[in-house]
């Protein structure tokens, strides 16, 4: 049995995967864990949408789920946190280095090409 | 009125002493120590600050600041009895204006507090959502995206997080001198470090000393963190990974997310010392800046004690 991260994952990967909204039972299909209960399907689906990562809507008697937003945009969220372009100078993450704007990042072209050559 | 006019000696001191420490070039033979120096100086700066105000507001209680506080707030409570002299107008508007400045810094905190909390659970949630594990970085997480980006989410779980550009910019020799700084980062718990200087530029956006000592600080938090990786890999290769990382590119820039470039004599101050490091300041310099930093800090609660 895999922890409930590691299958909000996996849920979300078929979620993703799928070109439009899935139910739970479909969802339960697709996934490579054959011993999962239905139930705990119907669980992991609604933590997700109740942290905004799935959209439900009624179909007949089965909800179906969507997600919010693209792989990729989390993906670019991230990203954006960790290269400090949102803006908020948050002391949130540490990081390593920064890219350095155009003319600057010549001297440290050359400084690179110093340092490499010896 | 003494204690009042010793809090206001140390608050000018911590003031000065900033305003000069932030041009000072010998902090980067010393980062570890030149930030608990920076610490000192902002703690004392912020109790001496607010003291002094409180101290002139509360002389005719005669208990000093803290109890001085404390005999205002029964009063206050209580209804009726107060200090033998009437209050005047200059001591009402000290007390004001002190005991507003000290809410805002420790709300200020408490909020900063509160909000990268926040942030880094966010970012935690959408890691384990989207990150991948890689087996050539065991224990690290794997962004996909191209963009190079090193970083660490500071908390009790730590975790290190690099872009795929990452780790196709870096030879593995840099990869892992960059694992060993963000390492240190974690280690050390440098996020902490940061957390109130970042949180006193957002209380006081406009003061350009503030923006200095911050940048200040962080550089120092960076350099810190390259000596310790030092320990563990090449300098030399920790000195490329920086250089490649600078001249990655600037990403494009996404709709209103404001540009933040890292600045190109940071990343060189950093380079240098990595390649050519200087003399470490003496043992014995370092204590007695350990030591003074210690008084510093100790010295501002000591005022706000005793009576007078």
């Amino acid at each position: 049995m895999k922890g409930l991260g590691e299958l909000e994952r996996s849920i979300m990967d078929i979620i993703w995967a799928q070109p439009s909204a899935v139910t739970a039972r479909e969802v339960g299909r697709l996934i490579a864990d054959r011993d999962l209960a239905p139930t705990t399907v119907m669980t992991v689906l609604d933590r997700l949408t109740r942290k905004g990562f799935l959209v439900r809507t009624r179909d007949g008697r089965a909800w179906r789920y969507e997600p919010a937003e693209s792989r990729d945009s989390y993906i670019a969220e991230l990203m954006l946190e960790a290269l400090d372009l949102t803006g908020d100078r948050s002391a949130a993450l540490t990081r390593f280095a920064q890219a350095v704007s155009g003319n600057e990042a010549e001297i440290l072209r050359r400084a690179l090409t110093e340092l490499e050559d010896e | 009125m003494i204690t009042a006019a010793a809090l206001a000696t140390l608050a000018l001191v911590c003031a000065v002493g900033a305003w000069r420490f932030t041009r000072a070039r010998w902090t980067y033979r010393a980062p570890h120590v030149a930030i608990v120096l920076w610490q000192a100086l902002g703690v004392t700066w912020g109790l001496a600050g607010t003291g002094t105000l409180l101290a002139y507001a509360l002389e005719p209680y005669g208990q000093g600041v803290l109890h001085g506080l404390a005999a205002f707030a029964a009063s206050a409570l209580g209804g009726g009895y107060g200090p033998a002299e009437p209050y005047d107008l200059p001591r009402i508007v000290a007390l004001i204006t002190g005991l507003t400045a000290l809410v805002v810094l420790v709300v200020v905190l408490l909020i900063a507090g509160v909000q990268t909390l926040r942030a880094r659970h966010r970012h935690r949630t959408l890691l384990a959502l989207v990150a991948r594990e890689d087996p050539e970085v065991p224990g690290v997480r794997v962004v996909d995206h191209p963009g190079a980006t090193a970083y660490c989410v500071p908390g009790l779980r730590s975790q290190v997080v690099v872009s795929a550009g990452t780790l196709k910019l870096l030879s593995p020799a840099e990869l892992s001198a960059v694992l060993a700084h963000e390492a240190a980062h974690v280690r050390e718990r440098h996020d902490l470090v940061l957390l109130p200087f970042a949180a006193l530029r957002r209380a006081l956006p406009w003061s350009r000393l503030v923006a200095n000592v911050q940048d200040e600080v962080s550089l120092l938090v960076e350099m810190a963190a390259d000596d310790v990786a030092r320990r563990y890999c090449s300098p030399r290769r920790l000195a490329t990974a920086l250089l490649r990382f600078g001249t990655a590119g600037a990403v494009p820039t996404p709709n209103g997310a404001m540009g933040a470039a890292g600045s190109c004599s940071a990343v060189m101050a950093r380079v240098e010392r990595l390649v050519t490091p200087g003399p470490a300041l003496s043992r014995g310099v370092r204590y007695s800046i350990v030591a003074f930093s210690v008084t510093l800090t100790v010295s501002a609660p000591l005022l706000w004690l005793v009576p007078h």
